[in-house]
């Protein structure tokens, strides 16, 4: 059986408001989950759902009220598990009077990496996430995916056997985020864990082996992206071309929407075949058939059906 | 230590590269200036003048990088979020916090002795200096020094809870009310009830007292300042910082950031 890297147990965090702080908000409510050694794991979840402060907790930037969890066995109130984890923060921002060499090799320090040893890493992080020409830079000329790829190359610099990402494709381009997915995914290879937050339903389903969905600081689930937040083809989608006269679609033509030359119809998932068939029939060249999926926002929004109210507030106390 | 090593030495690194002792460039033009109107306009207290002046100027310019920079230390960082990458590593919140007090002073050491080498070079343009003037002068750039780290340590405290406007408020305020201790000490009223008077004695103990650290008016005048109130002061210094920065560390080791 496999061992968990990553324990949580009834981890919640209030944070007080108000004048004297008497008030108190709920970011996390009772949270207990585990992430398996060796696991990718997806937490997903709306802005605001408790994502990043569970992360948060996770890595000692904040404290929870109550609960605890461990990982690689160590309480994250023990400093030396840090030495094993490796995290990137949302948004990340870095020292911007530095180049993006002078703070990976600034973060190898903390690692007792000889001067040699992190000479390498930096060299091979850079290379890894595509900045090795931008290595002389200051930081504070970089965009923001720049930034996400040195926040990436910092957090897998010392080798952890745990990775922690928060929101790792925000701000990048649909290249930049190919290249994250292949980082995580090399790491999943070479045994880490990885955990990472995302609201993006798609990275989940392409690298998890299972996800946790978060709503209002509750989990409202864990388990293989397929079983949890599967979502039913709700229509088919058929992109096709066709040269003749419109009225040459027949029955269809109601239901098409025309671009050009090209059209586009939605049908019931029973009814694709005779449809395609009937496409054929008039010499329609198929250019694609895609199942058209609820969104995740929809998706979390059917979560939150059942406490609308719970909903709200997470909404009006949204950062 | 080593990784307090680590963020004093990045903090240096960052007040080099934000230009930080460009101040100097100042300090040298008061100077030049200084010296060439001097030998205009005074007869026989060159020294004097320039002396006070050299000090002044080291303390004022040494006690504005001390605030600003000082309350900034570890709000920009939490502002900025640039330390939440830092403290994922395996170092502790009070390694952090006397990393950054330490890269300050290690600024305003490398600042201080510029301005000092070039209150020197002043000197020697008016007319050669005594050595007891110069033992002296050194000595009050030691207590500048010492009073300077002093400052860093109650800005970065504040700045451990509180916005960078209220931290220079309450440093700067403290530092007044620093330079005033032994009046408060000494102060006697018959309107003043006992309890009062009581207070203000507490008080007096209770505050920094910067008011030891001030000995502008013996190095110009070219007196010898005791060796026992150098290794009071430091002795002072060191404690006081030590209890300013565990007080620091105590707060934000428990803060939780945003």
């Amino acid at each position: 059986m496999a061992t968990a890297a990553i324990e949580i147990e009834n981890l919640t965090k209030d944070y007080p408001f108000g004048f004297l702080h008497l008030k108190k908000r709920t970011s996390l409510e009772g949270l207990t989950m585990s992430v398996e050694d060796g696991e990718v794991f997806g937490f997903l979840g709306p802005n605001g759902a408790g994502k990043s402060t569970t992360i948060k907790l996770l890595v000692g930037l904040i404290f929870p009220t109550a609960g605890t969890a461990r990982i690689l066995g160590k309480s994250i109130s023990d400093i030396s598990m840090h030495a094993d984890i490796g995290y990137l923060p949302e948004q990340p921002y870095f020292y911007d009077y530095l180049t993006a060499a002078e703070l990976l090799d600034y973060f190898a320090r903390f690692h007792d990496l000889s001067a040699q040893e992190r000479k390498a890493r930096v060299d091979r992080m850079l290379k890894k996430v595509g900045l090795e020409t931008a290595r002389k830079i200051q930081l504070r000329k970089y965009s923001k995916g720049m930034l996400q790829r040195v926040g990436l190359a910092q957090a897998i610099l010392h080798d952890p056997k745990v990775v922690i990402l928060d929101e790792p494709m925000s701000g990048l381009d649909p290249v930049g985020r190919r290249e994250v997915r292949d980082i995580i995914l090399e790491l999943k290879q070479a045994g880490k864990t990885v955990l990472f937050s995302t609201h993006i339903l798609s990275d989940a389903e392409m690298l998890c082996d299972r996800v946790g969905v978060i709503v209002g600081g509750k989990l409202r689930g864990v388990g293989a992206p397929d079983e949890i937040v599967g979502l039913k083809a709700e229509a088919m989608e058929i992109l096709f071309e066709y040269a003749g006269a419109a009225n040459g679609l027949g029955g269809l033509l109601s239901k098409v929407t025309q671009t050009g030359t090209r059209y586009r119809t939605q049908v019931a998932e029973a009814d694709l075949y005779a449809t395609v068939q009937q496409l054929c029939g008039v010499r329609a060249k198929i250019l694609s058939v895609t199942q058209v999926k609820a969104t995740l926002e929809e998706y979390f929004m059917h979560l939150v059906e059942g406490d609308r109210a719970q909903a709200t507030a997470v909404e009006v106390s949204g950062k | 230590m080593r990784r307090v090593g680590i963020v004093a030495l990045n903090t240096f690194r960052e007040a080099v590269r934000d230009r930080v002792l460009y101040n100097l460039v100042f300090f040298a033009l008061v100077m030049i200036a200084a010296s060439i109107l001097v030998g205009q306009v005074s007869i026989g207290i060159e020294e004097m003048v320039i002396v006070t002046l050299g000090l002044s100027a080291i303390s004022v310019i040494g006690l504005l990088i001390a605030v600003f920079i000082g309350v900034g230390l570890v709000s920009k960082e939490m502002d900025k979020r640039t330390l939440y990458a830092l403290l994922a590593k395996p170092v502790h919140r009070w390694e952090f916090l006397l990393g950054k007090f330490g890269g300050l002073v290690l600024t305003l050491t490398v600042n201080t002795i510029a301005m000092a080498i070039g209150l020197f070079l002043a000197l020697s343009l008016i007319k050669q200096s005594g050595e007891h003037v110069q033992g002296s002068v050194l000595v009050a750039v030691y207590f500048i020094l010492l009073k300077l780290a002093l400052v860093v340590a109650l800005a970065l405290l504040f700045s451990c809870f509180t916005t960078p406007l209220l931290s220079i408020l309450y440093t700067a305020g403290l530092y007044i009310a620093g330079l005033f201790v032994m009046e408060m000490r000494t102060f006697q009223s018959d309107t003043m009830s006992l309890a009062m008077r009581s207070l203000l004695r507490w008080l007096s103990y209770l505050l920094p007292n910067f008011e030891n650290f001030d000995v502008m008016a013996a190095a110009a005048h070219g007196r010898a300042i005791p060796t026992a109130l150098i290794a009071q002061n430091t002795a002072y210094a060191a404690l006081y910082c030590a209890v300013v920065l565990a007080a620091a560390a105590a707060i934000f080791t428990r803060r939780n950031l945003k």
